[in-house]
C-alpha cells in the first residue's frame, strides 16, 4: 500500500532534497523500514534500537503515533505520515 | 562570555549561531554555548550589572546576542521579588518570596524570551517573527513585533481564553486560530517553520528564546543580595523555563558571582496535563504525551519538548514534579491573592497550589528560603475566579448596607 511520507527540512540532505517520499507498508514501522531502504542515511538519524530516537515525532494524518499503536499502527493506502522534530514549542 | 556556537544537548555536535534548533545528526535540541569566561573580576561584573538598565538587558553579557540589544524593545524583566510573609505563615513556612513576572510589559514571563529571540532575529536579518502559543506568548510576540516594527504571525488553539485572544489581536498581528489543541498548533508551526523564512521564536529561534528565561534566576539572585535561594517552585509546560532558571543559577555559581548550590527545583503541573509529573512519579524520563484537559491553558502542552531534562533536573536537585487539580488551582489563585495582593492566572495558581502541597507534605524545612515563580497575570484568565466569592448587591441606602453586608453595623 502506497503511503506518502513527509520529510522535515532537517532530513532532506539524506533524501537528496526530496520533501516527500512514496513507500509501501502496512504499519508505520514497515513504512519507516521501506524509507530507510530507499534512503539509508535516515536510519542512523532518526532510528534507535528498534524504535525512534526520543526527539523524533511521527504523525499519521496529524495524530501522534504514540496516541495510536506506535510503530505497530496500521496504515492505509493514501495515508500521510509526517516526521517532525520534537524539540519545538513552549 | 560571547556566544560561540549552537551545541547539541545530546550528541554535542556543533553548529554556527543561526536560526537552527535541531541537530541534523541525532535530532536532539540545540543550545547556545558561550566562550569560556577566563579570569573574572566578580566585583566589577556585579557593578556593571547594577549600572545596567532596569530590564533584562542588564544581563546582556549572559545572553546570546552578538551586538548591543535593539533600542526599540519593550522593557522586559526586572520584575519585583516580594517577600510573602502572610503566605509563608499560612503554609507554616519560614521564608517565602514571590517572583512576580506578571509585572512584565504584556504581563507574563514570555516578554523575556521574546525580547531575546526578537533581538537575535533582527541580528540575523529576519523581517517576520512568529510563534505557536498557548496565549501568553501570543501577547508577547504581537506586542514586541509592533514595538520593533516587524511583521508577525501568531498561531493559537481556537479555544483560548478570550482575554488572551483580544490582547493579541490589538497589536495588529496576523492572528491564526487553529482548530485543535496546542500540540496540534505546534506540529503545524513546525511544518510551517520548515517552509518559510520566518523567525519562529519558539521553534527555529528556540535556542536563543529559551535563554531569556535564565534572567529570572539572575534577577532573583541579584534581588536577594547576590544570593541563591534554597528552593524554587516553578511551573512546567514545555519544561524550558524550569530548566533555564536552574541554568541561570549554575552559570553564576560557576562564574563566582554567587556562592552556593543550585536550588532544589520543584516543578508544578496541572493534573489535567501532567506528562512530566507522571514521568517523575514513575521514575522514568520518558514523558508520554497526553491530551490536555485543564483550566491551566497556558500550561497545556501535552508533548513537552524539555520534559526529559525537567525530570532529570528535579531528581538531581532533590526536588520533584507535582500536579494539582483544577479546584486546587482555583484555590491557589485565591490563596496567593488573599495573602499577597497578587492576582495571578491559572499557571500561578498551579505554582501556588504545588507550593502548598509541598508544605503540607513536609518537604520544605522551615529554615528554607523559598521562591515561587509567578509567571502570569490573573486578568487574562478571569473566568476561573468567577463565582469563587460573594458580592453584596444592595439599594443605595444606609439601612440596606447595614442589613446586608457583614461587619457593616457601626459600633
Amino acid at each position: 500500500m502506497a503511503v506518502t511520507v513527509k520529510i522535515p527540512t532537517q532530513l532532506r540532505a539524506a533524501t537528496g532534497g526530496a520533501s516527500t517520499a512514496s513507500v509501501d507498508g502496512t504499519t508505520v514501522g514497515e513504512v519507516l523500514d521501506a524509507l530507510y531502504a530507499e534512503f539509508g542515511e535516515l536510519r542512523e538519524r532518526i532510528a534507535d534500537d528498534g524504535g525512534l530516537r526520543r526527539f523524533v515525532n511521527v504523525y499519521i494524518g496529524g495524530e501522534d503515533i504514540r496516541f495510536l499503536d506506535g510503530l505497530e499502527t496500521s496504515v492505509s493506502d493514501g495515508d500521510e505520515v509526517t516526521i517532525l522534530p520534537a524539540v519545538a514549542g513552549g | 562570555m560571547p556566544p560561540e556556537s549552537l551545541t547539541c544537548k545530546e550528541c554535542k555536535a556543533v553548529y554556527p549561531l543561526e536560526a537552527k534548533y535541531v541537530c541534523e545528526r541525532c535530532f536532539g535540541p540545540l543550545e547556545v554555548a558561550y566562550a569560556p569566561a577566563g579570569e573574572i573580576d566578580t566585583e566589577e561584573l556585579r557593578r556593571r550589572i547594577q549600572a545596567g538598565p532596569h530590564s533584562l538587558w542588564r544581563y546582556r553579557d549572559f545572553l546570546p546576542l552578538t551586538q548591543a540589544p535593539p533600542r526599540d524593545t519593550l522593557p522586559a524583566g526586572w520584575t519585583p521579588l516580594l517577600r510573602a510573609d502572610r503566605l509563608a505563615e499560612k503554609l507554616g513556612l519560614g521564608e517565602v518570596w514571590i517572583k512576580n513576572d506578571a509585572a512584565n510589559p504584556t504581563h507574563s514571563f514570555k516578554d523575556r524570551v521574546v525580547a531575546v529571540a526578537l533581538a537575535r532575529a533582527k541580528e540575523l536579518g529576519y523581517q517576520t517573527i512568529a510563534c505557536a502559543s498557548t496565549g501568553n506568548l501570543a501577547n508577547a510576540v504581537a506586542a514586541h513585533a509592533a514595538a520593533a516594527g516587524l511583521d508577525s504571525y501568531v498561531l493559537i488553539p481556537s479555544n483560548l481564553e478570550e482575554q488572551k485572544i483580544l490582547a493579541t489581536g490589538v497589536y495588529g498581528t496576523h492572528l491564526v486560530a487553529v482548530r485543535g489543541n496546542y500540540d496540534d498548533v505546534n506540529r503545524l508551526c513546525t511544518e510551517i517553520a520548515g517552509e518559510h523564512e520566518w523567525a519562529f521564536v519558539n521553534i527555529n529561534m528556540r535556542p536563543y528564546y529559551s535563554e531569556g528565561s535564565k534572567t529570572i534566576a539572575y534577577e532573583i539572585a541579584e534581588q536577594l543580595g547576590w544570593a541563591i535561594p534554597d528552593r524554587i517552585v516553578a511551573p512546567i509546560a514545555s519544561g524550558s523555563l524550569f530548566t533555564k532558571v536552574a541554568k541561570g543559577f549554575e552559570e553564576w555559581i560557576e562564574l563566582g558571582l554567587v556562592n552556593g548550590t543550585v536550588p532544589v527545583m520543584n516543578g508544578a503541573q496541572a493534573l489535567g496535563c501532567s506528562p512530566v509529573a507522571t514521568a517523575f512519579a514513575e521514575g522514568t524520563d520518558i514523558c508520554r504525551p497526553v491530551k490536555p484537559d485543564t483550566i491551566a491553558k497556558s500550561l497545556a502542552i501535552g508533548n513537552p519538548a524539555d520534559g526529559p531534562y525537567a525530570v532529570e533536573l528535579a531528581r538531581r536537585t532533590g526536588g520533584s514534579v507535582d500536579s494539582v487539580t483544577d479546584d486546587e488551582i482555583r484555590a491557589g489563585i485565591k490563596l496567593l491573592a488573599e495573602t499577597t495582593g497578587i492576582f495571578t492566572e491559572t499557571a500561578g495558581g498551579v505554582t501556588t497550589a504545588v507550593l502548598k502541597k509541598l508544605a503540607e507534605r513536609g518537604d520544605i524545612d522551615p529554615s528554607e528560603r523559598v521562591v515561587a515563580v509567578i509567571t502570569g497575570e490573573g486578568l487574562k484568565t478571569l473566568d476561573t475566579v468567577r463565582g469563587t466569592f460573594e458580592t453584596y448587591e444592595i439599594d443605595a441606602t444606609y439601612d440596606a448596607f447595614e442589613a446586608k453586608v457583614p461587619g457593616a453595623v457601626a459600633a
